[in-house]
């Protein structure tokens, strides 16, 4: 078979369906990514758009082109927008094109998730654009303080907008972190062992598991202040219970690893670029994949710096002062490693160089910044003026869009196929650097002369109106110069001349394909020696074409391709993908009915919608996998593997651990926060304990026990001990429930509802799963009977039993111990 | 940064001991990508980016650094002196009021006094949102959360009026949320504790 049959037919395998409905039903990561990045653009228009108008307004004193009450909705929009509707997702976008062309395989790990992903990122995102153009945009700042975002300050639906809408869009960051965390581990070309991959990937692993243990906090308190707006429960309600400080917690203990969210891919993307623009190799390697798991650790560590002026105890603000120090080290690590490889090659100034110039400049300034208000008496003056928001932006654009700029001009020949030929990025960057630093330079200093943020206009005769004028025309020419920018792709895409394959002679293996990228990436799979296949084996794209490489063969006619041992690359096994389909963007659509409910609270919505998202997910995975056993099959070379579908570690395995790792760390912060309300928040301990019998305990403990045990059994005995197992536990947990049969009492019996409630949904999960797996059996399924199906329910029905037992206990201790 | 208390003082030296630091260091980064860029291409010492510049030299100057905050900061404290005034400062949407450990009974509304020269504890408290007292000439801000009190130290040298402001954001009358101080001098102070309005 030459390269052009088998070209043809892995595109018959592999494409996506034609015309429109292709845009419903692709599973593709290639055209997934390029939406994703297409809709955060869009989203970064929204958003840059919002903050001329913010500009507009603060040009001049006394300003009455916008009253407060929009000037609130439009910061706070700005804000919200850019951090979760145009940041994250860009990197997703940007992680879903890449990763597997980086990586050398053929697709994400679970490519109809990455589709679910993508469709509640669009519907969550229309939600708070329709909130935008009606007028009831939330608008108590991005991050959202109760009780001024909670029903006291906030009584209209706005807030209701943030906490629904934004979490609505967070089911597509945790999907994306379970896909990129699983991909980079199990998914890369045989041979490419940890040490061997390309630094993006490690970059966005990192990026990965930081968004699977720092988003569930944000959605942890988001659900706790929407079921206190919704159903009176008190959490942050000082009076009954609450406490304002515990959203402020939970808020930062996001927040701040959001930003290194933020900055980690883009360093990856520099960490990329960089040694191609030098025509050299990346200096220390092995210090640098160091620096970003330790920038990714610390930064769990900093979240109070954010909240120096709360009244934090001496003891605290000295140690969160340190942590907040010390992160500068290893970012100063990359930078130097970074300069050090300038310095090894020779750097050519090509128009994605300049941007990392400009990142250099800009960055700098907001890691110095930075250091700054980690200093605690200097945050003090320095808080909640424009010093911040200058510095924040400083990081933000400095350390992300910059960057950003880079990658899309360094990648832009590999989304087209051309070449860039018109000149007016160039005209661009000399437009939006100089405007930046125009802007935002002089705001440092506005904000120590008193200028606060969030300030929607001000009075003359403070010294603050050159500066923000200065401000204003900057940011306007800023503004041109994203426009400009945005013409020059989209006529480089439409009409420029079809490019070589490789333009910047990088050595990593997106480039070892035609550009624009067929469907199926490579038609073989390379067998990887080193860091920069394309420097070792520069015929390497032709040897790949020509089906030299693993499962070049499309014979089987089904979309395939390797699974690989985590450290070594050894190849494992076979995965077999899915095929296009409308089920993501369904389950997502029935998913968002499941939100708008909530919003509108037409409550009868939401059970119902709960139902339609477990049927779409019953059939999503019933369809998985086949009913005949293949055994061995031949893959081109070595060893003949077997398929996902017959192996004990199958790729829903690894999503699982994920998934839990990111739902472990919400029930640890659901557990932190019900520890913060007993020992900081004023009106405790409650007037009256639940204080549940003897009966409660013997149950629990006796469904624990019968519920570990049973899927550790043959299939058939296992359900009957496992069915009771779980109806124990949750017994146990209704009948703590009635001993506290009013949540809006307290906080206290609010947090009840909520550790039992969890504990609830997840008996039921593992119950639902069980007998799916029971029902796959009987009707022949080869992942029940011999694959990883029943470990992967068993790892759930664990879960449930461990977060059963933990809730229940936390909730009768008290009781008990009384 | 027209600083008129030794708080607001201290802070600002700190501020410009900040922005020298910080301008040269970014000198010396960006003093090196020119060289790197110049240099003609060949092996470089990876120990002596990564180890020294990127490990020691920030851990020393971090170290530095923290320790001079750390001491700035025990002295900006609360600390029991004994000319000590306490006042309270309660904060709704949107308006500040005052009471005084001197003058019981007697509040004001927006406008706190203090005497000059004598160190003044503030316990900020909050009726409503989270709000924030900050008096920039005089001392750096602390934030009113609801059931919470928090106890700032300001001090004024010299008799005269010093704008406040509330820093936290707290809803459309954010802008207006303000207040002013008024430092008496001894005799003010004593006519204003005796309820003669001066
Ligand atoms: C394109 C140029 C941009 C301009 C001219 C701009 C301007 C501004 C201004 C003037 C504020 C202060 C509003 C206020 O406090 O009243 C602000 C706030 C903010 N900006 Fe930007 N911005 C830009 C881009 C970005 C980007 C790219 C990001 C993030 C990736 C970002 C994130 C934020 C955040 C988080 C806030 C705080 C919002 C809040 O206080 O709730 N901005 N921006
Ligand atoms: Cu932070
Ligand atoms: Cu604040």
């Amino acid at each position: 078979m030459n390269a052009l049959r088998r070209h043809r037919a892995l595109s018959r395998i592999w494409a996506s369906e034609p015309g429109l409905r292709g845009w419903f039903t692709t599973v593709n990561h290639t055209d997934l990514g390029r939406m994703f990045l297409a809709v955060a653009i869009f989203f970064f228009i929204v958003g840059g758009i919002l903050a001329m108008l913010i500009r507009a307004q603060l040009a001049s004193p006394r300003s009455a082109f916008l009253g407060p009450d929009h000037y609130n909705q439009i910061f706070t929009m700005h804000g919200t927008i850019m951090m979760f509707l145009f940041a994250i997702p860009f990197f997703e976008g940007l992680a879903v094109y890449l990763l597997p062309k980086m990586l050398g395989t053929r697709d994400l790990a679970f490519p109809r998730l990455t589709a679910y992903g993508f469709w509640c990122y669009v519907f969550g995102g229309s939600m708070m654009i329709f909130a935008l153009l009606a007028g009831v945009a939330p608008d108590s700042g991005w991050f959202m303080y109760p009780p001024l975002s909670s029903t006291i300050g906030a009584p209209g639906i706005n807030s209701d907008f943030w906490l629904i809408g934004i979490t609505f869009v967070e089911i597509s960051a945790i999907s994306a972190a379970v896909e990129i965390t699983v991909t980079v581990l199990r998914y890369r070309a045989p041979g490419m062992s940890l040490s061997r991959m390309p630094i993006f990937a490690w970059y966005a692993l990192v990026t990965a598991v930081m968004i699977l243990t720092g988003f569930p906090p944000l959605i942890l308190g988001s659900i706790l202040l929407e079921l206190e707006r919704a159903f009176d429960m008190p959490f942050f309600q000082v009076a009954a219970g609450g406490d304002a400080l515990l959203w402020q917690h939970l808020f930062w203990l996001f927040g701040h690893p959001e930003v290194y969210i933020i900055f980690l891919p883009a360093a990856g993307a520099i960490s990329t670029i960089l040694p191609v623009m030098a025509r050299s190799r990346l200096m220390g390697y092995g210090w640098v994949v160091a620096a970003a798991v330790s920038l990714g650790v610390l930064s769990f560590g900093l979240w109070v710096h954010h909240m120096f002026t709360t009244g934090i105890p001496h003891m605290g603000l000295a140690f969160f002062s340190a942590a907040s120090t010390l992160v500068a080290v290893p970012t100063a690590v990359q930078i130097f490693a970074w300069i050090g490889t300038l310095s090894k090659g020779r750097p050519s100034l090509h128009l994605p160089m300049l941007w990392l110039l400009a990142f250099f400049a800009t960055f700098v300034i907001g890691g110095l910044t930075g250091v700054m208000v980690a200093i605690v008496p200097f945050d003090w003056q320095a808080h909640d003026t424009y010093f911040i928001v200058a510095h924040l932006h400083y990081v933000l654009v400095g350390g992300f869009v910059f960057p950003m700029l880079a990658a899309l001009y360094y990648w832009m020949p590999h989304f087209t196929g051309r070449k860039t030929y018109f000149k007016l990025g160039n005209t661009a960057f000399w437009l939006i650097v100089p405007g930046f630093h125009g802007t935002f330079l002089l705001l440092h200093w506005a904000g120590l002369l008193g200028m606060r943020r969030r300030i929607d206009t001000y009075e003359s005769g403070q010294g603050w109106e050159a500066i923000n004028l200065i401000a204003s025309i900057s940011g306007f020419v800023m503004s041109i110069g994203f426009a400009l920018v945005l013409i020059d792709v989209v006529i480089n895409a439409a009409v420029a001349i079809r490019g070589s394959r490789d333009p910047w002679k990088a050595g990593t293996l997106e480039w070892a394909m035609p550009t624009p990228s067929a469907p199926y990436n490579f038609a073989s799979l390379p067998q990887v020696t080193s860091r920069e296949p394309l420097y070792d084996a520069p015929d390497l794209p032709v040897r790949l074409a020509r089906g030299e490489g693993y499962l070049g063969d499309p014979s089987r006619g089904r979309r395939e391709t390797l699974s690989i041992e985590i450290a070594t690359g050894a190849p494992r096994y076979i995965t077999i993908f899915p095929g296009n389909t409308v089920l993501p963007m369904l389950m997502s659509a029935v998913t968002g009915l499941f939100f708008l409910g909530m919003l509108l609270k037409t409550y009868w919505l939401v059970p119902i919608s709960a139902v339609g998202v477990i049927c779409c997910a019953l059939y999503w995975t019933w369809s998985l996998g086949g009913t005949t056993r293949e055994g061995a099959l031949p893959v081109g070379h070595g060893p003949e593997l077997l398929t996902a579908g017959e192996v004990a570690d199958p790729p829903g395995w690894w999503g699982s651990i994920f998934l839990l790792l990111a739902n472990g760390t919400f029930f640890g912060s659901l557990l932190f926060g019900y520890v913060f309300l007993w020992t900081i928040a004023p009106n405790w301990p409650p007037p009256r304990y639940a204080e549940p019998g003897l009966d409660v305990a013997l149950a629990a403990l006796a469904g624990a026990g019968l519920a570990a045990l049973g899927p550790r059994l043959r299939p058939g005995a296992g359900l009957l001990l496992l069915l009771p197992g779980l109806g124990g536990l949750a017994w146990a947990g209704i009948r703590i429930l009635t001993r506290v049969p009013d949540p809006t009492a307290h906080a206290y019996d609010a947090t009840l509802w909520v550790l039992i409630g969890y504990a609830l949904l997840h008996l039921a999960v593992a119950l639902v799963m069980a007998l799916f797996v029971a029902a796959r059996r009987r009707a022949g399924h080869v992942g029940a009977i011999i694959g990883g199906e029943p470990r992967i329910a068993r790892l759930w029905s664990d879960y449930a039993v461990l977060v059963s037992g933990i809730a229940v206990l936390a909730a009768a201790l008290p009781g008990w111990l009384t | 940064m027209h600083p008129a208390g030794p708080a607001a003082a201290i802070i600002a030296t700190l501020w410009w001991v900040l922005l020298i630091g910080a301008t040269a260091i970014f000198l010396l980064v960006a003093g090196l990508i020119a060289w790197a860029w110049r240099r003609p291409p060949g092996e470089v010492q990876e120990r002596r980016f990564v180890v020294w510049l990127g490990l020691a030299f920030p851990l020393a100057v971090l170290a530095a650094l923290l320790a001079y905050g750390l001491v700035i900061g025990e002295r900006l404290l609360p600390r029991a002196t004994p000319d000590l005034v306490e006042v309270r400062a309660e904060a709704r949407q949107w308006d500040w009021r005052f009471g005084y450990a001197d003058a019981p009974g007697r509040v004001t509304e927006n406008e706190l006094h203090i005497p000059a020269g004598r160190p003044v504890d503030v316990a900020i408290s909050s009726a409503d949102v989270v709000h924030s007292f900050w008096v920039p000439r005089l001392a750096g801000k602390l934030d009113a959360v609801p059931g919470h009190v928090n106890v700032l130290r300001i001090e004024a040298d010299r008799p005269g009026r010093y704008e406040g402001l509330n820093a936290e954001y707290n809803g459309p009358g954010y802008r207006d949320h303000r207040f002013t101080v008024i430092a008496h001098d001894a005799e003010g102070w004593q006519a204003f504790l005796r309820g003669e309005r001066p």
